[in-house]
């Protein structure tokens, strides 16, 4: 059994994953995976959505965003064990032996929504919660896919590589993140 | 061989995120609310000795300047930025970590993906209508990053200079600041 690490130690084992990824493959990154996931359900109800093109086995679609940088998305949808897939995939596998291999476990209401959360809204707002989580999951991946990245592309491995992107994306997260969490989860006890 | 690395990466990534507690919403929402700076330092001491190693491997030739991966800069970055702050203040969650929660157990987290799959398919169809518009007007020349990634895909802002000497002090000032930020203001 094991404690969580404290914040030196958890961002040098953050550190030298994001440094592995780049070194043996590239950049972490995870939001696109979302696409590719929607791509392959599409594409089961949809079987004209995605075309090969004999001669040069590229892949086309009629999909205007998995058809772009040449039909990059629409060939991951066809052969999903790609590389970006199976790595998001795996990070569940990383959580489930972590929570696993830990001391301290999930229990009781944090399975459904942290302490700030029944703070604010009690302790019978399970379905409030899933209602918001729904929400923001779905603002969150939009605006990731607009950024062209999220919190691991743009933020860690963008900054990783001064990329200036990274700082862009930084500085919208955290210019709407820090008035919207403060307003949100206020407390009225005080 | 790739797919090997995607499984060991991967696991390795979600072991850490959940390790470092980036996949505890308290811990996240908390840290925006600025009431508790643990997971700011484990970010910005994460991604300063990451770079830092980045940029010294990359001057010895150990690590290929070929799999650097310099995102496009647009005011959609911005823009989504936001967006995504919104949803990430709300939840706690991001499209990374939310995995791992769900990994861990957190069932929140599920109905998070559900809507994440749901706004990147909205995405995916609007996008044929929006790709020409201001949202995707470029920011200093698109690819850039601020030093020189001897790359011919990516341009910089500071030029004529080696990398590890602009690059090296701005990690090692991510270093500081992590090791300078109090810690928690409140339980957790």
């Amino acid at each position: 059994m094991i404690k969580e690490l404290n914040w030196l130690k958890g961002g040098l084992f953050l550190g030298i994953v994001f440094l592995a990824a780049v070194w043996l493959v590239k950049p972490i990154g995870v939001s696109t995976q979302f696409v590719i996931f929607d791509g392959i359900v599409w594409d089961i109800f949809s079987p004209k959505l995605i075309s090969e093109n004999a001669d040069s086995h590229t892949f086309e679609s009629t999909n205007a965003y998995l058809n772009k940088s040449g039909g990059k998305y629409a060939a991951h949808v066809k052969k999903p064990f790609s590389y970006g897939f199976i790595f998001v995939l795996s990070m569940i596998l990383g959580g489930f032996i972590s929570g696993r291999l830990s001391k301290n476990k999930v229990l009781g209401s944090s399975r459904f929504y942290p302490e700030v959360w029944q703070d604010k809204f009690g302790e019978t707002s399970a379905k409030k919660r899933y209602f918001y989580m729904f929400f923001a999951g779905f603002i969150v991946l939009f605006g990731a896919r607009l950024a062209g990245g999220c919190t691991s592309g743009h933020m860690m491995s963008g900054i990783m590589q001064t990329s200036l992107s990274g700082y862009l994306f930084t500085f919208g997260v955290f210019a709407a993140a820090i008035p919207v969490s403060i307003l949100f989860y206020k407390s009225k006890k005080q | 061989m790739e797919i090997i690395l995607a499984i060991v990466l991967g696991i390795a990534f979600g072991f850490a995120l959940d390790q470092a507690q980036a996949s505890n919403p308290q811990k996240i929402i908390n840290m925006l609310r600025l009431k508790d700076f643990h997971l700011m330092k484990v970010i910005l001491f994460a991604i300063g000795f990451s770079s830092l190693l980045l940029f010294i491997l990359l001057a010895l030739n150990i690590i290929d300047a070929g799999h650097l991966s310099v995102k496009t800069s647009y005011i959609g970055v911005i823009v989504g930025g936001g967006l995504l702050g919104t949803g990430f203040a709300i939840s706690g969650y991001c499209p990374g970590t939310c995995v791992v929660a769900a990994g861990r157990g957190r069932k929140d987290a599920l109905f998070f993906i559900l809507g994440g799959l749901l706004g990147a398919l909205l995405y995916m169809i609007i996008f044929g209508s929006i790709k020409d518009s201001v949202l995707f007007s470029k920011i200093a020349g698109g690819a850039v990053s601020l030093v020189e990634t001897n790359t011919e895909k990516y341009s910089s802002i500071i030029g004529n200079v080696r990398a590890l000497v602009v690059a090296g002090p701005i990690a090692i000032v991510f270093m500081l600041s992590a090791f300078l930020l109090p810690g928690r203001k409140v339980k957790s």
